[in-house]
């Protein structure tokens, strides 16, 4: 009984340390990633490869004065950024890093996760609400937008999975692939997911809400030192998290072959998706507002309907 | 769709190309001779300042970044009492080394001059004058000018004949 108290803090502390981690090594990462997508080199200056950049933008971010506008509403202006971090940590709670390295197994592992994922939305309407002004507040409704309608199918895009594996555990779900990737299967709910998964996260080409260069920084534009620290963290470990998933989803999770523990397979399939989000990034130009919205509802929600129909006739098909 | 993942693979082959960066610090472009950067004032080759202070340098700068006084030293040689060039100003147009009639002022291909202080890049004579004779050798003007300075009459100039005797009718 007290070991696996000390055995489940580790891993919880471990988890929360790994992702303090990540993100602003993300920072770097994507920063490099891009220089080198466009004949660039990007930060290369401070230590080797120029990762102490990220130790530089940290402190810079911390000396940095945080600024609440005299117009703005500051308590919901100071809880924004803090529910998007929260958020994003929570849906940490149910991704199986490995045989037995999970924080909590939650047997609607899935559901937890959309939900947690929604619960980011509020950052985005609370702090472009607060910040009392037009650009923000137009982000913001973007940025609730997009969020609700791609949510919809994002959860749908996943019940093809849940269909097949027959749990909403993420750890079953994983455990089920044994056999074949659920990729295979399953290739348009994947697409969709991702799709789903890039517009979430409000990444480009989805950064709808953002859109530097149409709302100066959308919901943020007035938000200065850490707090848009936590906008930032939030957004980059979105990017992690919607990778992770994926990859315990349709990519066999730690599955691999033995050659490598199942915790590297693991980070290693994620990293990739975590490149993937940055190439998009990097070659893909942002749609309009109401071209997403359309390629949304149009042709997103009815393939994956169909999708999910069709999965659910074979399986129920299978099954006599 | 299908152009949306060609951009991607476009994108990705990118990785192989050769970056465009000059690490410009360790790594330097070459500059030719004629790069218009910091400003120097020449010497004629008997070392002698080659600036007669005629102003036009000061008068061709668009923006107002040169002044200058003249004055005569004891052999009536015109040199300038001060020069003063601000960098800050300066939009190294190369109007001035145009404008100037006897090669003193010349712009070399020298560009590293930033300063944490905005005062260090106003440049006084001393800063300015270089000891050589910078892209125009062996050009003196006081040695082909008909000006009469201490040590030099009228015709004693290279190329120059003896003044015409007005007063004479002999050829």
């Amino acid at each position: 009984m007290e070991e696996s108290t000390v055995n489940h803090l580790l891993i919880v502390v471990g988890v929360l340390g790994g992702l303090l981690i990540v993100a602003p090594g993300l920072i770097w990462l994507e920063r490099r990633l891009l220089a080198l997508w466009q004949d660039r080199y990007g930060p290369n200056r401070a230590g080797p490869f120029g990762v102490l950049i990220v130790l530089a933008d940290t402190i810079k971010l911390f000396f940095k004065e945080d600024w609440i506008p005299p117009f703005a509403d500051k308590v919901v202006f100071v809880i924004a950024p803090a529910i998007v971090m929260v958020s994003v940590f929570l849906s940490f709670v149910i991704v199986p890093f490995a045989p037995g390295i999970i924080v909590a197994d939650l047997n609607i592992g899935i559901l937890f996760f959309l939900a947690m994922s929604s619960m980011g939305a509020y950052s985005i309407i609370l702090g472009g609400w607060a910040s009392n002004n037009k650009y923000s507040l137009l982000g913001a409704m973007r940025g609730a937008a997009q969020m609700i309608s791609y949510e919809v199918f994002m959860g749908l895009a996943l019940m093809g999975t849940v269909l097949l594996a027959g749990s909403f555990s993420l750890h079953d779900i994983v455990e089920a692939q044994r056999g074949m990737w659920y990729v295979v299967p399953q290739f348009v709910g994947f697409v969709i997911f991702f799709i789903a998964g890039v517009a979430e996260t409000h990444r480009l080409p989805f950064d709808i809400p953002e859109a530097e260069s149409e709302l100066v920084a959308g919901f943020h534009s007035e938000y200065s030192g850490m707090k848009f620290g936590m906008f930032f963290v939030g957004e980059y470990l979105g990017i992690t998290l919607i990778s992770a998933v994926t990859v315990c989803l349709f990519f066999g999770g730690w599955l691999g072959p033995d050659f490598l523990p199942p915790l590297v397979w693991f980070v290693l399939k994620t990293f990739a998706f975590i490149a993937l989000f940055i190439l998009l990034r990097a070659s893909l130009p942002r749609p309009r507002y109401d071209q997403l919205m359309e390629f949304g509802w149009k042709i997103l929600l009815p393939l994956t309907l169909i999708n999910l129909m069709v999965t659910a006739g074979v399986v129920l098909a299978l099954k006599d | 769709m299908f152009s949306i993942v060609r951009s991607m693979w476009i994108t990705f082959m990118h990785m192989f190309h050769k970056r465009e960066t000059v690490q410009y610090p360790e790594q330097k472009n070459k500059l030719t001779t004629r790069w218009r950067g910091r400003i120097v004032l020449t010497r004629d080759p008997d070392k002698g300042e080659r600036c007669v202070g005629c102003y036009l340098c000061a008068a061709a700068c668009p923006v107002d970044c040169i002044s200058l006084q003249a004055t005569e030293d004891e052999n009536g040689r015109r040199y300038p009492e001060f020069f003063r060039i601000n960098f800050s100003r300066c939009i190294f147009c190369g109007y001035c080394e145009e404008a100037c009639p006897t090669y003193a002022i010349q712009l070399i291909p020298d560009f590293e001059m930033a300063e944490y202080n905005r005062q260090n890049l106003v440049y006084e004579k001393e800063d300015l004058l270089i000891d050589g004779q910078g892209k125009y050798q062996g050009y003196n003007y006081y040695k082909v000018a008909g000006l009469a300075i201490g040590g030099k009459g009228k015709g004693e100039a290279i190329n120059e004949d003896p003044p015409v005797d007005v007063k004479s009718l002999l050829p």
